[in-house]
């Protein structure tokens, strides 16, 4: 599968070292060239393709062969930018697989019911942590 | 006419004022603290409010739910495509104007049904696009496992076809067109019969080789013009 991951932080670095382990075609975007240098987030065993590019733009994008994409992932730190660059991948280039990182529990709403696939860490991070402080809440059974 | 006004950068402030002028009710967001008070300074508190246009919170402060007409001019196309959306689809407001900084974004923000997209660069090359050697051809997309993609032209004022009838066309082979926008922006699904108009968006399946004879076909000068 190829895949294009725009945004090198913390969570695109790790998706595209996951991935390109798996055998998968992978290439990595980001605006900053610090995000590929020693101190960015991808690690230097990553095999794929590092390219500095704007991930709105779609030339960019089609420098970067979104063309032949199977998949394209948005996690940068800008949920508009991330939702844009999906919605470019989608409707314009017909990504057959497209996901996007949303911060905001109301626009990952909206766009999750425009159509677009989307994941929400504030609301998953959130019940994680709900889920584990309820489970420790409870009392520790009594021995014997 | 409610009217919002998302970004308070010079093209926003400017627009505010000219809008304030014909009596309109109109509201500005901007997220700059200090550039709300210096707007607010100069043109009064009730016209300005601090806040983040994208966040639908904010919009609803802002009294999204009875605006006929909101525009987003920030100085980023992914804030005003945001912006444009939250307000149609949350708030269900009936016109969203965007401004679009790369003109290439136009083709998304259309296909997202904003209503109206603005580029200075657009402007600005259209106005000088009679001077320029070559009449863009946009790709919009490549139909995968072929050498066929869609493109769109514009159709420019001196051009050939322009009056004639597509069944009158010489394009390349393996071209064909399947739709053209009109100059009001109205699509159509052309016959043989459609009479080709300046300013028409004609939008071409044709091959990646003849991609500049389609080119030709469609935006070369007629006689008369050349001198």
């Amino acid at each position: 599968m190829k895949v294009i991951i725009m945004g090198c932080g913390r969570v695109g670095a790790e998706l595209a070292l996951m991935l390109e382990r798996e055998g998968h075609d992978v290439t990595v975007l980001d605006i900053d060239p610090a995000a590929f240098g020693p101190l960015g987030y991808l690690s230097e065993e990553f095999r794929g393709t590092r390219r500095v590019a704007n991930g709105i733009d779609q030339d960019a994008l089609r420098r970067a062969g979104i063309e032949q994409a199977d998949a394209f992932v948005s996690a940068t730190r800008g949920d508009n930018r991330n939702v844009m660059a999906c919605q470019i991948a989608k409707h314009v280039f017909k990504v057959p697989r497209v996901v996007s990182r949303v911060f905001d529990p109301i626009r990952e709403e909206m766009y999750r019911s425009l159509g677009l696939r989307t994941i929400n860490p504030t609301r998953i991070q959130a019940s994680l942590m709900k889920e584990v402080l309820q489970r420790e809440e409870e009392p520790a059974p009594s021995p014997g | 006419m409610y009217i919002i006004v998302v970004g308070g950068g010079k093209v926003g402030y400017y627009l505010v004022r000219e809008l304030l002028e014909t009596q309109q009710e109109v509201l500005l967001i901007e997220e700059n603290p200090i550039r709300c008070a210096e707007v607010a300074q100069e043109l009064g508190d009730a016209v300005v409010m601090q806040g983040d246009g994208c966040e639908a919170s904010t919009l609803e402060r802002g009294g999204a739910g009875r605006a006929d007409l909101v525009i987003a001019v920030t100085g980023d196309d992914e804030d005003n495509l945001v912006v444009s959306q939250v307000a149609k689809h949350r708030f269900s407001v009936p016109r969203a104007v965007a401004r679009v900084n790369n003109p290439k974004n136009e083709l998304i923000f259309r296909k997202m049904g904003i209503d109206t997209t603005v580029s200075a660069t657009s402007v600005i090359l259209a106005q000088i696009e009679q001077e320029l050697p070559v009449h863009r051809l946009i790709p919009l997309m490549a139909l995968k496992g072929s050498d066929l993609e869609i493109v769109e032209v514009k159709i420019p004022p001196d051009a050939a076809v322009v009056g004639k009838p597509i069944r009158d066309l010489l394009l390349p082979h393996q071209s064909l067109i399947p739709l053209i926008v009109d100059a009001d922006g109205q699509p159509r699904v052309p016959t043989s019969d459609t009479i080709i108009h300046a300013g028409d968006e004609v939008v071409a399946v044709t091959m990646r080789e003849t991609e500049s004879a389609l080119r030709a076909a469609l935006t070369a000068r007629s006689i008369k013009h050349l001198r």
